[in-house]
């Protein structure tokens, strides 16, 4: 077993899991989206996207490119949040939530990527 | 033992389709290296790989300082207690207390436990800051990656260049002669040593060009590629560095990666020369045993001797003076590798000498007088008096110079002949002034760059060692007429596509002969200042072609000429009504209509057949 790996797929899996946290629910309702979660989300995916750094295969190329398509999304989707709230006057209404929840769901399919292409890795992966 | 067979029979499997690939197309680019383009952007990823625990740090600092702010109850204006900030002012305070630029309480003033939590996330953040900007400092000065740039850097100058280059190894002083020559020239050079210090020599010196360089050891075949062995504009590579058998092994990676390539290597022992040769390293110089054959030639054949010196020369420089080595009893000090060439050849010419050598049993002296040379007991003892000559051929410059002097001292009359080891003592030997000073560097670099950018150059002085020092003698005299005082400029004209005038005529079957060619015009009799030495075409090769050859397309001619001669002469053979001018003595017009309307007034004058049949 290999600690590195063991903290690598952690936190990619975790990106994951959390993402799909924060998208689950009816997309406009904010009652039904935390923005704690989406927090943790965009930590959890900057760190993932931090440890991919420096891969020299090509693998490690798509997952670097999945994880930074996730970090754009989540932090278009936190602007807009911040946007709602601070500038725009009118709060969270459920078109900016729904705006929200859909930019964070393409976060999610890349990271389902992200997560398909680790276990593809380990099952190709024989000494 | 399996796999060790499989290996090399991949191994050669790869060579002989590559060397296939270079049979089928002359022009035809390589197969370029995957380990070249893959280490490429490796900078990047060593600084990737370097950032990952800063960065890590940073984002976790920043998560906790930022959410840790949020969950800290506010307070307003009236004392009264408020939800805790939105992540959005959360991430701004900590932005710029992080950064230490340090605003103040914004957009309210703080609670206590929002103070309390705000001093936290302070030492938090900016320790984080400071280690990523102490870990970014360090990653910047890490020889490892400054290597790595430097590399980069070098592949990237390599990859750009758009002209045939050549591949030196080893700049030493070898090397930064031939360079500098090659430069001189605006011939562009690719240039890797293993010491960073004559590197870094190499970017102080004044050179047109912009030379890339690499430190780097020219044995790793790595190296050689990243230098541009597999380059398409690579046209030879030269190995001059002070090891022999790294120069070996450049010759032996070149000449299994890249058989077509030619390879040029200093070999500074018979059996390193002879090992390289087995192989097909295209030239060998071995500068001991050319400046032995020098020294024979001097000694038997001084017109050869004078007349290779005037061509070797470097062109404006004062011609030197004939000077006659004297037959007689000669005295060589030093046994080793540069005494044992003399020896040879003066041998060889039936000279009598006698060898002065400190240590006889290392060298492997037959029978010798024992001591260095530089005392004047042991010049005595070995008969100075009754010689006429001496060569001071230790590989110790000081040694030699104290030598010749004392000689000098003891015997003025005598003829004195110094090997010079370090260009560093050029000012010494400079002032002693014997009357042959060897260079064993200077004697390589002349050679590599004669054979590099003149080929036909060497092939005519082998040529001419052939002939009898009365033809010398003749063609100085020749030589004199042209130049009267300085070295003549030695070049080659190939008549190709790229001399579009003469490429023209001749394959409209016009003919035209060397003499011709050479005059200023058919009334005048005045010719170009200058000699065809020697004309080489397919299978045949003429010394001192005479004016009634008739030249044929794609022929190559040396020249020997009065600086500034080439210019004119390459303006002519690309100018066709020029040259015609040259040949007829008419002035033909350049375009179709003002040709057609020469024609039809020439017809109406009835002027001679041969002008009609004017081009």
């Amino acid at each position: 077993m290999n600690l590195e790996k063991v903290i690598f797929g952690f936190f990619i899996i975790l990106a994951m899991t959390l993402n799909f946290g924060f998208v689950i629910g009816e997309i406009d309702n904010p009652a039904h989206h935390h923005i704690h979660e989406l927090f943790a989300v965009i930590v959890v995916n900057l760190i993932a996207t931090v440890l991919k750094f420096g891969e020299r295969t090509q693998i490690g190329a798509i997952h670097l490119a999945t994880s930074l398509v996730a970090v754009l999304q989540l932090i278009a989707a936190a602007s807009v949040w911040a946007y709602a709230v601070h500038m725009s006057g009118n709060g969270i209404t459920p078109e900016i939530m729904a705006s929200i929840v859909s930019l964070s769901a393409g976060a999610l399919v890349a990271n389902v990527l992200s997560v398909i292409m680790l276990i593809i890795e380990t099952v190709l992966y024989h000494r | 033992m399996n796999n060790l067979l499989s290996l090399m029979l991949r191994r050669l499997k790869r060579i002989n389709t590559r060397e296939e690939a270079e049979r089928s197309g002359r022009d035809s680019v390589p197969p370029r290296q995957p380990a070249s383009s893959a280490s490429a952007n490796s900078v990047v990823f060593i600084m990737l790989r370097r950032m990952r625990a800063p960065l890590l740090v940073l984002i976790l600092s920043y998560a906790i300082a930022v959410f840790g702010m949020t969950l800290m109850p506010g307070v307003d204006a009236e004392g009264r207690p408020t939800p805790g900030m939105s992540f959005f002012h959360a991430f701004y305070f900590i932005s710029y207390t992080a950064t230490t630029i340090g605003f103040g309480e914004l957009p309210q003033a703080f609670s206590d436990a929002q103070r309390a939590w705000a001093t936290l996330s302070i030492y938090l953040t900016v320790i984080a800051w400071v280690y990523g900007i102490g870990n970014i400092l360090t990653l910047v000065q890490d020889p490892a990656l400054r290597r790595e740039i430097r590399a980069a850097r070098f592949r990237r100058q390599v990859g750009r260049l758009r002209q045939p280059f050549y591949l030196i190894c080893g700049c030493g002083e070898t090397g930064s002669l031939l360079l500098k020559a090659l430069d001189a020239r605006n011939q562009q050079a690719v240039v890797m040593d293993i010491d960073p210090a004559r590197i870094a020599n190499l970017e102080l010196g004044h050179y047109h060009l912009d030379t890339p360089a690499l430190v780097a050891d020219a044995r790793q075949t790595e190296a050689l590629i990243d230098a541009g062995l597999f380059n398409p504009h690579c046209a030879a590579v030269i190995a001059l560095t002070n090891d022999d058998q790294a120069n070996l092994a450049v010759a032996m990676s070149v000449k299994l990666l890249r058989p077509s390539l030619p390879v040029l290597c200093r070999a500074d022992t018979l059996e390193i020369a002879a090992n390289m040769a087995s192989f097909g390293t295209d030239e060998i110089i071995n500068p001991f045993e050319v400046f032995g054959e020098h020294l024979a030639m001097a000694l038997n054949a001084p017109g050869q001797y004078l007349l290779y010196e005037w061509l070797t020369g470097v062109p404006g420089t004062p011609l030197v003076q004939p000077l006659k080595a004297p037959v007689g009893k000669w005295l060589v000090c030093g046994y080793g590798r540069f005494g044992k060439a003399v020896v040879r050849n003066l041998a060889w010419e039936g000279v009598q000498f006698t060898i002065v050598e400190a240590e006889p049993e290392k060298t492997g002296c037959p029978n010798c007088i024992r001591g260095s040379g530089t005392e004047a007991a042991t010049l005595k003892q070995a008969g100075i008096d009754q010689a006429v000559g001496i060569v001071c051929g230790t590989d110790h410059d000081i040694n030699n110079l104290s030598i010749a002097m004392t000689a000098r001292q003891i015997n003025p009359a005598l003829f004195i002949v110094v090997r010079q080891n370090r260009h560093s003592n050029q000012a010494l030997f400079q002032e002693f002034n014997a009357h042959i000073t060897m260079q064993p560097s200077h004697i390589v670099a002349q050679e590599f760059f004669s054979l590099l950018t003149t080929p036909l150059h060497s092939r005519f002085l082998t040529l001419a060692r052939n002939q009898g020092d009365a033809w010398a003698y003749e063609l100085i005299s020749r030589i004199i007429g042209l130049v009267s005082d300085t070295v003549p400029e030695i070049w080659d004209v190939r008549l190709s596509p790229r001399q579009a005038g003469i490429w023209q005529l001749l394959n409209e079957d016009w003919p035209i002969n060397l003499g011709e060619l050479l005059r200023e015009s058919p009334e005048q009799e005045t010719r170009l200042p200058c000699v065809p030495l020697l004309l080489s075409r397919a299978g045949q090769e003429l010394l001192l072609p005479d004016d009634a050859e008739l030249l044929q397309p794609d022929d190559r001619i040396l020249f020997c000429a009065r600086p500034g001669t080439r210019s004119r002469l390459i303006k002519v053979l690309r100018d066709r009504n020029l040259l015609t001018y040259r040949l007829t003595g008419l002035d033909v017009p350049g375009g179709s209509i003002w040709r057609w309307w020469h024609k039809r007034r020439r017809q109406a004058a009835a002027l001679a057949p041969r002008i009609e049949q004017a081009p």
